[in-house]
């Protein structure tokens, strides 16, 4: 059988609504974060997936983009949950909620 | 020099400038008065040299428009700073820089000392530069212009001295209560010239008389064009019913009395309605109402100045009655009489409020003419000067006074009628009955006067614009003696201004069918008049002073009556003043901006604050809510988009 473009895309919609419902729902910031990665690779599939069955190559050149700033992303990131875990001893994202009236 | 003219406008302007800007830097009082006046003197010669001038050309170029630039162009309308030099605007020019000069120079000696000297002279120069742009306009919009500036440094003026009281209130509400009284009549004049414009499509004055003879305007209109007019008139000069802030603008320093409550700003009415005449002419019925105004508003004011006692307060009400006096003219026809006394006022009037100045100055700021008396020994130029002025007003020949003020009692009885020549009449007995008891308390008779009081002749800065303006006084006359004197010529000072007036005094066809024996008659009858009412002054107040004050016991009540000044004031405060305050601060106060705007206010501002504390509980920092409503957004957006394709 041959592996048709929806196969792909499927694929990369699984992976995008997991990685919303980790969000959503995980309370630990690392955890979150790992799904935010994996929405970023499902659209980086998505991506590969058009550049290949139209033949234009733009798109892979993009998912290095995306991956490049995925990477700063995540070094920013963890940094930023390593301070607030020195100064509030938790990653709990529930419990950082100072910003709010 | 006509085209020069523009000058006499801009110079006060600069004088203005400098001294409003640079004044309390400048430490030299003489400075300040030298710049002030010199601009003024410098305007007056540049009017001189104008006047010659037009002088030397025939008749039909007499007349001459200045243009400077386009003011505003609007639609149709359109509206340029230009000057319009002509007879009669030549004549007012004349008479307000040429006295004005004397009066800034009078002032340098009378406003010495005093903390705000600048600002007199630059509040000065600014009204002659408004007062110019009234007289010079070529179109009502200027005029109006000029006749707001007028207003506007009359306040200021009369307020000079803010922080002094006046009378049972202060200075600063004489002022106001000019300032407001002022604005009753300009809304007049603002509605007469919207009307101008509906009816003649223009307010330049040449377009406007000019169809205001070819257009086929109904009477009504043109009625209510002049009555509006003459509503801005009352204001400006002081007639019934809103004559009541001149005798208060005497709260100001005394050359302003002079220059603007006497000698100019208060005629400006009397110059509007001359300048409009073509209008008037075509409203015969306002005609005769601005004769009743005019002949009314003559003979109260003169029975009020009676019985006062406040030196200026008598001239006060003796300048409405003589502005009476002009506008009976102008409601008789008579509009170069009218333009004359004008003149001729400006100059024995100036003259007896200087003089009083000088009187006040050298007794210490005492007002009251009980507490004068034997004066001339100490005073001779003021005293001469006084005199003069008096007897001028008084319409003593051949004092200019005589020839003006006969001159608008004729025509009043030759297009007017009995009724108001004997107003007239009645009026110039008492203005020499009531000038002489002034004269006589001052200059005249026991010293009353304290130990305290070291009465001394003024500096020759002080005396010598007396002098000058009493030579005017004495020879401004001739240049009108009437035709029943100067035979084929006929009354030079009417020859001059005939043209203005040529086709309102065609519209108005009075054929003069009095002889001149009529006229003479009438002229002696009253200065035998005037004659005896001096002499009744003096016999009451020089020989027997107690009949003064029997008659005021035995006629309480009308004494009381001129005492209080008919009670106009507390009328005006009775009906208008204290029922607009009142509603003011109950109703419009208390609950119309406390209640109702100040509710609306606060209440959209609590509304909002209601809403946004509940709103705001929206925001409770976690940020996987924020996420998740966010997601929801993006899903609702797809939906649509999808649905909507």
């Amino acid at each position: 059988m041959t592996i048709t473009i929806e196969y792909y895309l499927i694929l990369s919609a699984f992976m995008f609504l997991v990685g919303v419902v980790g969000v959503l729902i995980n309370r630990n910031a690392i955890v979150v974060f790992m799904s935010i990665e994996l929405m970023l690779n499902s659209a980086n599939l998505t991506l590969v997936t058009f550049s290949s069955f139209l033949g234009n190559s733009i798109g892979q050149l993009f998912v290095f983009f995306v991956m490049t700033v995925a990477a700063a992303e995540a070094a920013v990131g963890l940094a930023i949950i390593i301070a607030i875990f020195r100064n509030k001893l938790t990653v709990n994202i529930d419990e950082i909620n100072i910003l709010k009236w | 020099m006509r085209d020069l003219i523009y000058l006499t406008v801009i110079l006060p302007l600069l004088g203005f400038l400098i001294n409003g800007i640079f004044g309390s830097k400048i430490k030299n009082e003489k400075l300040i008065g030298i710049i002030g006046s010199s601009v003024v003197g410098i305007s007056f010669l540049i009017a001189l040299g104008a006047f010659f001038e037009t002088l030397a050309l025939p008749v039909e170029q007499r007349q001459k428009i200045v243009s400077l630039f386009s003011w505003m162009a609007v639609g149709n309308l359109n509206v340029s700073f230009a000057f319009q030099v002509d007879q009669l605007s030549l004549v007012m020019a004349l008479v307000v820089t040429g006295v004005g000069f004397i009066i800034h120079v009078y002032s340098i000696g009378y406003m010495h000392g005093d903390r705000g000297y600048w600002r007199f002279f630059s509040y000065m120069n600014l009204f002659i530069f408004a007062m110019m742009n009234l007289i010079l306009a070529d179109n009502f919009v200027l005029l109006f212009l000029g006749w707001e500036g007028v207003g506007l440094c009359s306040y200021l003026l009369i307020g000079f001295w803010y922080d002094r009281k006046f009378e049972k209130s202060t200075v600063a509400d004489a002022s106001k209560k000019a300032f407001i009284v002022n604005r009753i009549g300009d809304f007049g004049f603002l509605l007469g010239m919207f009307l101008i414009y509906m009816t003649f499509g223009s307010l330049n004055f040449n377009e406007v008389f000019s169809r205001a003879l070819s257009f086929n305007v109904p009477t009504y209109v043109f009625g209510f064009i002049a009555i509006f007019l003459f509503i801005g008139a009352t204001g400006k000069s002081a007639q019934i019913p809103l004559f009541v802030w001149l005798p208060d603008a005497m709260a100001g320093p005394t050359p302003v009395s002079a220059l603007i409550h006497a000698a100019t700003m208060v005629t400006a009415g009397v110059y509007m309605v001359a300048r409009t005449s073509i209008i008037y002419a075509s409203a015969p019925q306002i005609m005769m109402v601005i004769a009743i105004v005019g002949a009314l508003t003559a003979f109260f004011a003169a029975t009020v100045g009676i019985v006062q006692n406040d030196i200026k307060k008598v001239l006060a009400y003796s300048t409405v009655s003589q502005l009476g006096y002009m506008f009976l003219a102008m409601g008789v026809g008579a509009f170069s009489a009218g333009i004359f006394h004008v003149m001729t006022h400006a100059f024995f009037k100036a003259l007896l409020f200087l003089a009083a100045g000088s009187v006040i100055h050298s007794m210490q700021e005492e007002q009251d003419i009980q507490k004068f008396g034997g004066l001339k020994k100490y005073m001779p130029r003021t005293h001469i000067t006084f005199l003069i002025a008096a007897l001028a007003i008084s319409g003593i020949p051949p004092l200019s006074g005589f020839f003006s003020k006969d001159e608008i009692l004729w025509f009043s009885f030759a297009n007017g009628g009995l009724f108001f020549w004997i107003m007239g009449a009645g009026t110039a007995m008492i203005t020499a009955f009531y000038m002489f008891r002034l004269y006589i308390l001052t200059f005249d008779g026991k010293e009353r006067f304290g130990k305290d009081k070291h009465p001394h002749e003024s500096p020759s800065i002080i005396t010598i614009p007396l002098i000058v303006l009493a030579v005017l006084s004495v020879i401004g006359g001739f240049i009108g003696i009437p035709e029943v004197f100067s035979g084929e010529h006929g009354n030079q000072f009417h020859n001059w201004l005939a043209p203005i007036f040529k086709d309102a005094d065609r519209k108005l066809a009075y054929f003069s069918m009095h002889s001149h024996t009529t006229e003479i008659l009438l002229m002696v009858l009253s200065v035998v008049f005037a004659v005896s009412a001096i002499w009744f002054a003096r016999y009451i107040y020089l020989k027997n002073p107690t009949i003064a004050t029997d008659t005021a016991k035995r006629f309480k009540g009308l004494y009381n009556l001129l005492w209080n000044k008919y009670f106009v004031d507390e009328a005006y405060d009775a009906v208008i003043v204290n029922p607009i305050v009142r509603t003011s601060s109950s109703f419009l106060w208390k609950i119309a901006d406390n209640k109702i705007i100040d509710g609306v206010v606060n209440g959209s501002a609590k509304l909002i604050d209601i809403i946004s504390a509940n709103i705001r509980k929206l925001q409770n920092g976690v940020a996987q809510f924020y996420a998740l409503v966010m997601v929801l957004g993006i899903v609702a957006a797809f939906f649509w988009i999808i649905l909507s394709l």
